[in-house]
């Protein structure tokens, strides 16, 4: 369980290959960050453009772009096929308070001591494409310590690890989609996509629908970060909005007076495909088993 | 049609290893016990190499084709059926779980499994299912296999094994590429996933 597990047993994992190797581009010239925001630049242009002659809003991320280096042989090539979501797909795996305990919310509270950083409550809702509320379904986030380092031994950035934090949380939707966490605002790290690569502080978030086909993994960021235009991950989403989605907003009404700074971020999934009945369409189920 | 604009998916990244694995995460049922097989497979890219750094989610109806919603799948009794697993590959890129043959969730229907896939360098998640060999009236009637060309319909049938279990490998990329499914069609959400192809962009 995440509040058990240490640096130390973390230390005895089997040797891994590094986390971004440059793969296919080592015997390349070392691409600079000017190199690829000149990529992530004339990918965005060509959108904007394409905008403009009337096509309809990217949402999502495209799965070949790129400047991500490591998602060009890991990209479908071939169109994802469309289908109509049939019986259990159109069901979801049911959790509750057997699965998670209601401490496992507070990344702060897993080890003997407080955790260095700033302390921060991250607070929303999860909502369907028809602005349903999620209720009684997983939240489960993990994100790196206020230094920019993952408790994990593939990240060899030399920050400080933080022997009173881990960085995973869990949590079960309220009745009304409502989750929240205590945790320490991450801080950014390097990667090996290109010479001088940041990624902006963020913090992992993994959620379930009402219906499988609603299952997102992602990453939530925070407002105002220099590092947004120069991050090939976070500009795999080319539309604007969309982006702007993936970030939360400072809240001063969610702020603890003298204990944490509060981040609002509301997660919307994509539509359900199911016939509603009112029990589900009112959240009655709530959060209990 | 939704109403409202969904939040954008992203790749999960190299990290996940100390976060959404859990104990007995890729055992639905515990090995050994009546009626378990075991699924595995490999996960690889378009050059033919295994993965490392994929993390896989099958959810399925029981053997008798009946959706379970029991809670219990991150702490699991050992008795309880909830049909959702995680399984993360290891340094081979093999990946197993334990369960067991998802029944027809109707008379005559073909039997899958509904798979999720993560990884490393994986934009977003991707969906597709796995059918059980056997039933060939049910593959042939199937919506989603008789909708597809022979050759692709090919990469969602798993194989059964000597022992009973069942082999499927996952190809992200490739000839022999994986069909990977899109649900939304409204025509605004997953269909932009590939409109670089229809632009001539950034093939790789």
């Amino acid at each position: 369980m995440p509040q058990e597990q240490t640096a130390q047993a973390l230390e005895s994992e089997e040797l891994v290959p590094p986390a971004e190797p440059h793969a296919a581009h080592e015997s390349k010239k070392v691409e600079t960050q000017a190199d690829l925001s000149a990529e992530i630049k004339a990918m965005g242009d060509r959108y904007a453009e394409a905008l403009k002659n009337g096509r309809a809003p990217e949402t999502m991320p495209r799965l070949d772009y790129s400047p991500y280096r490591s998602s060009i042989l890991r990209h479908p090539t071939k169109s994802l096929h469309h289908a109509d979501p049939e019986t259990i797909e159109l069901y979801s795996p049911a959790f509750g308070h057997q699965d998670v305990h209601a401490l496992e919310s507070d990344l702060t509270i897993q080890h003997n001591g407080e955790p260095q950083g700033e302390r921060i409550i991250v607070a929303g809702r999860v909502l369907d494409g028809d602005g349903r509320p999620v209720a009684g379904q997983l939240v489960e986030i993990w994100q790196a310590n206020a230094s920019g380092r993952y408790i994990h031994k593939r990240d060899q950035h030399p920050a400080p690890l933080d022997p009173n934090f881990t960085g995973v949380g869990r949590c079960i939707t309220g009745a009304d989609g409502s989750y929240s966490f205590t945790t320490i605002k991450p801080g950014a790290y390097p990667w090996k996509n290109h010479l001088n690569a940041w990624r902006p502080a963020h913090i992992h978030f993994s959620m379930f629908g009402s219906e499988f086909t609603q299952r997102i993994v992602t990453q939530m960021y925070f407002p105002g970060d220099q590092l947004f235009p120069l991050d090939p991950i976070y500009q795999s989403i080319v539309d604007q909005d969309a982006r702007d989605r993936l970030v939360a907003q400072y809240d001063h009404e969610l702020t603890s007076p003298e204990w944490a700074l509060g981040y609002k971020w509301d997660i919307i999934l994509t539509g359900s495909k199911r016939t509603w009945t009112e029990n589900e369409a009112y959240g009655d189920a709530g959060d209990e088993e | 049609m939704s109403k409202l604009a969904p939040t954008p998916g992203q790749t999960v990244g190299p990290f996940y290893g100390y976060a959404l694995p859990f104990n007995k995460d890729n055992e639905l049922l515990a090995p050994g016990s009546p009626g378990s097989i075991r699924l595995q497979g490999t996960v690889y890219d378009g050059a033919g190499n295994a993965i490392p750094d994929a993390i896989l989610e099958i959810w399925q109806p029981d053997s008798e084709g009946k959706i379970v919603q029991r809670t219990g799948s991150l702490v699991r009794d050992g008795y309880t059926f909830t049909g959702w697993g995680r399984g993360s590959v290891g340094n081979s890129g093999v990946y197993t779980f334990t369960t067991v043959n998802p029944g027809p969730t109707a008379p005559g229907a073909a039997a899958f499994i509904s798979v999720a896939v993560f990884a490393r360098g994986l934009m977003n998640r991707l969906f597709t299912r796995v059918y059980l060999p056997e039933n060939e009236e049910a593959l042939a009637n199937d919506p989603l296999l008789s909708s597809l060309d022979p050759e692709r319909r090919k990469t969602l049938i798993a194989r059964r094994d000597a022992d009973g279990g069942l082999t499927w490998d996952i190809r992200l990329q490739g000839g022999d590429e994986t069909v990977f499914l899109d649900f939304q069609q409204d025509g605004s959400l997953e269909t932009s996933v590939n409109a670089d192809h229809s632009e001539g962009e950034n093939q790789a």
